[in-house]
């Protein structure tokens, strides 16, 4: 049958808008002065907007207001939630009480990670699982057995993380009453607009902050609501340049940055197992089977992890992105994902993935490679590295409680 | 679990789940070893497919299966079948042609055949011993345990080293003809060889029975492949019914079990298999009463195992995904009559009636029978096998009376409209042909029975009503079979084992999944 091509056309309405805009992007589009977007999962996001290094210190110094709509939520709801969540995820559901908010994993039966992500339980049968990828064939097939529904909310829930020391003034100025009782990790739903939002007390900076989840159509005037409130608390949209600072200082990873997911992996070697991307301390061996369980535990036996991931020192200032790690400067041990000298530590920090025995058993001597282009012309040095706990570094006004006003 | 609850678990070393044949000898074999074996079966009696039942008062239906062709020697000799359960007269195969001019294989698939040219008979046993040879090659791999990918045995070298020798030895033009032949489809090798339609027909048929593909659908051939990988009685593509009818085979089964010792309860339904973190150790029947065990066997369908009896949280998504997602959909239909009288086909010697005879005219015939399936739709024109139980068991009808049991193709188990619509207008089908090859045919039923492979769903707890417990086709195979992950006997959950025709080598009355099953038991995993 051949349609008619207007009526074609119409049918085709998608193929002119290449890229979604979230539902803040009017009022990120007329505060962007340096347009400059870059695609989120489908959708327009600033990469900046005024001035990466400006935005970095309003995270740092006053209040950040960063759009995770295209964040992937997905409501999980049902008798089975839980049971369901214990299966689908490396750690105990069970313990996660109602209104709490934790950061989980999930593998497939090779026990390589799909993804990483936040599980937020919203009452005792319905969940909220926000992430970086889409995985709804593999939440609905693992729902073969269980009285769930699975449902992708990631058009209807607009959201907000709003971070920085100020944070906490900006919500209890735009009149979130009872804010002042968020611990870290711990959410409520609050009053806006005849309707009522989600407030967690989570981020993705290390620093003092909240995530704030919205019906789309009360988006922009929330985004309005704490405009208003943090005006004199240095409130300032910002883009993923500077959120990406904050997470790495806070050695936070990211999927598809600092480690594969194992179906976006083309090659079979680049798939993870927890263990492999420094997530062994969310798998819960003792609660009940959980996919990937088998063989994770059986790779932990047998000891046939192959990688580990690191947090890096490195001494000099020019960051080692992308860089080559060597051991005594000649056998290869690594790759370094994530790196930026860190204005608030003051140190030259990467986050790497090393082959073991390198970064487990042979952990000194390390030696990143850096090309720094210099005028159309590499400057090649050899910096010396080395392994250092993450995060890099630690904010008491992160898990203060009350957050203190500012 | 409570204190009561434990008074009232039962333990043994193994459990299996399902008294079908394969149940049975997988349930013997263990027995044989000392272990103290349980097998739990839901109907009322063993048997599984070959469980015969009274479909009119004084009529009996011998089950799914009406003749054999692949019961393994060495499950027959394991559990000392007595040759007349274990062999028998090697049966014709009559390819029956409108005319009454039949053509009748005779011997082991035709070491002789009646009625067709001096030349058509060397050009079929050209193509009889071709594929003989080749089947042969392909035997190897079905008696023993799928080889691991990824962790292949010393033992599974030789069997690769052993395949590739018996084709070196026959010359490069062998191997190369093997490599070609593999995977074709059965019309093209039949054309290939055979000018007779009669005997195209039935090769047509013989590879398509039972599987989901047409002739001309490429990988056809594997079919042939697989019936030629039978044996009876030490003669390959041989076929016999039991003295007595294929009800003393049930027999034999249940006698050779429980002579080893094996526990059998029928009526006993299992409702789940637990298991706790990875490991399977016990089965709840649907009383509620609990057996425990370190092994559990299930003979019965994959999908049944995995998705109704486990607890899909104790396994992986991508292997109940991978589970769910198994082929297995029937193609066949079971047709039982009860007559009032010995029943004759034109042109068929009063001796070959005791054989099999083939209703596949040609190829097309076949071909175009097939085609609606893959739309939902049964063959307008069927084609079928057919078998006179009676002659070989008299007690299935009453003096005087007979049974005729026909398997027909092709009847999809999802047909449009339901079979509830489509059953009776399909078996008028089924029976005006029959009445063209034996005329007079319908004035004698006194009753009939047509089992869609629905009514075997239901009757026999067979998923999708595949007696294969799966197409058996190139991509569920060896180490595909059921699934990659629970190929081999094994499963993901430690202690719980398959040994159904969902397993390799496949369906069937060979015995050999649930042979190869405990095998791989008693050698603790290592083999």
């Amino acid at each position: 049958m051949m349609l008619e091509i207007n009526t074609r056309r119409a049918l085709q309405s998608h193929i002119a808008t290449p890229r979604f805009e979230t539902p803040f992007h009017p009022r990120i589009a007329a505060l962007s002065e340096t347009s400059d977007w870059y695609t989120w999962a489908g959708y327009k996001a600033p990469h900046s907007v005024f001035d990466e290094e400006l935005e970095y210190f309003a995270i740092r110094s006053t209040a950040a207001l960063f759009d995770i709509s295209p964040m992937v939520k997905y409501r999980i709801a049902g008798p089975d939630a839980e049971r369901y969540l214990n299966r689908l995820t490396v750690r105990n559901v069970a313990k996660l009480g109602t209104g709490r908010v934790h950061y989980t994993a999930w593998c497939n039966d090779h026990g390589h990670v799909l993804d990483d992500g936040t599980l937020f339980r919203l009452s005792p049968d319905i969940f909220r699982l926000c992430c970086q990828e889409r995985h709804l064939p593999w939440l609905v097939d693992s729902a073969i057995g269980f009285d769930v529904a699975v449902e992708e909310e990631t058009t209807q829930i607009a959201g907000l993380a709003l971070q920085g020391p100020t944070s906490f003034a900006v919500l209890s100025k735009a009149g979130f009453d009872g804010i002042e009782r968020l611990k870290p990790f711990q959410l409520a739903d609050f009053p806006h607009e005849g309707g009522s939002i989600t407030i967690s007390r989570t981020g993705f900076t290390g620093d003092l902050g909240y995530e704030l989840f919205v019906p789309a159509e009360a988006a922009l005037s929330l985004w309005d609501r704490l405009w208003v409130a943090g005006q004199l608390h240095g409130i300032r949209a910002i883009g993923y340049a500077a959120l990406n600072r904050a997470r790495i200082e806070a050695g936070f990873i990211v999927a598809n940055a600092d480690f594969m997911t194992a179906e976006t992996a083309l090659r079979a070697d680049r798939a993870r197992l927890p263990d492999e991307i420094g997530l062994d301390w969310l798998v819960d061996a003792e609660k009940v089977n959980f996919n990937g369980r088998k063989a994770i535990l059986e790779a932990r036996r047998n000891q046939t992890l192959k990688h580990v991931l690191v947090g890096l020192e490195i001494e000099g200032n020019i960051p080692a992105d992308g860089a080559i790690i060597y051991r005594r400067k000649k056998h290869e041990a690594g790759l370094v994902s994530a790196a930026i000298w860190s204005p608030l530590a003051k140190r030259n920090i990467a986050i790497a993935s090393l082959t073991r025995p390198y970064g487990t058993r042979l952990n000194e001597d390390l030696w990143v490679e850096i090309y720094a282009l210099r005028e159309l012309q590499y400057q090649k040095m050899m910096k010396r590295a080395r392994i250092v706990p993450r995060p890099f570094i630690k904010l008491d006004r992160r898990a203060a409680s009350p957050p203190a006003q500012f | 679990m409570t204190s009561s609850d434990l008074a009232r678990t039962t333990n043994f070393d193994a459990i299996v789940i399902g008294g079908g044949h394969n149940g049975l000898t997988a349930a013997t074999l263990l027995a044989q070893n000392g272990r103290k074996v349980i097998v739990l079966e839901a109907a009322g009696g063993t048997g599984g497919t070959i469980r015969g039942f009274e479909f009119h008062p004084g009529y009996r239906s011998a089950g799914l299966a009406h003749i054999v062709n692949r019961l393994d020697p060495e499950v027959a000799k394991l559990l000392k079948l007595d040759t007349s359960t274990a062999s028998g007269k090697p049966l014709p195969t009559v390819a029956l042609s409108p005319n009454g001019k039949h053509a009748v294989l005779r011997g082991a698939y035709g070491e002789t055949i009646d009625g067709i040219s001096p030349a058509e008979a060397k050009a079929f046993a050209a193509m009889r011993k071709k594929l003989m040879f080749q089947a042969g090659i392909l035997k190897r791999f079905l008696k023993r345990r799928p080889p691991e990918i990824g962790n292949v045995a010393m033992r599974d070298l030789g069997a690769f080293a052993g395949a590739g020798l018996s084709l070196i030895t026959k010359g490069r033009e062998e191997g190369r003809d093997f490599l070609r032949m593999l995977l074709m489809n059965a019309a093209d090798v039949a054309d290939e060889y055979l000018s007779d339609d009669r005997l195209k027909g039935l090769v047509a048929f013989d590879a398509t029975l039972g599987i989901h593909l047409g002739p001309r659908s490429p990988t056809s051939l594997l079919g042939l492949y697989y019936r030629l990988t039978g044996e009876t009685d030490g003669k390959t593509g041989a076929q016999y019914v039991p003295q007595g009818g294929m009800s003393t085979l049930t027999a034999a089964f249940e006698k050779t079990a429980t002579a080893a010792g094996v526990t059998i309860r029928t009526g006993a339904n299992v409702a789940r298999i637990l298991a706790d973190r990875g490991t399977a150790t016990g089965v709840i029947l649907g009383t509620g009463e609990q057996l425990n065990a370190p092994v559990i066997v299930s003979a019965i369908h994959p999908q049944a195992t995995f998705l109704k009896l486990c607890d899909t949280a104790e396994l992986g998504t991508g292997f109940v995904r991978a589970v769910s997602n198994i082929r297995s959909k029937g193609n066949v239909a079971k047709l039982d009559l009860a007559l009032d009288r010995q029943p004759a086909f034109t042109g068929v010697s009063p001796d070959d009636h005791h054989g099999r005879m083939v209703i596949a005219r040609s190829i097309a015939h076949v071909e175009n029978a097939f085609n609606p399936a893959k739309y939902g739709e049964f063959s307008p024109d069927p084609v079928m096998e057919i078998t006179l139980p009676s002659l070989a068991n008299s007690a299935l009808a009453p003096s005087g009376g007979a049974t005729l049991s026909a398997l027909v193709e092709f009847a999809p188990y999802d047909l449009k409209g339901g079979w509830a619509n489509g059953k009776a207008a399909f078996e008028k089908i089924i029976l005006e042909t029959l009445e063209l090859y034996a005329p007079g045919l319908s004035k004698s039923i006194i009753a009939s029975n047509l089992m869609t492979p629905a009514d075997m769903e239901t009757h026999y707890h067979l998923p999708g009503g595949h007696w294969h417990h799966g197409e058996l086709q190139a991509d569920q195979l060896l180490v595909n079979r059921p699934v990659n992950a629970a190929a081999g006997y094994t499963t993901p959950l430690s202690g719980l084992y398959l040994a159904s025709a969902g397993s390799h080598p496949g369906g069937g009355i060979s015995g050999l999944p649930g042979l190869l099953a405990a095998r791989h038991i008693l050698s603790g995993d290592r083999a």
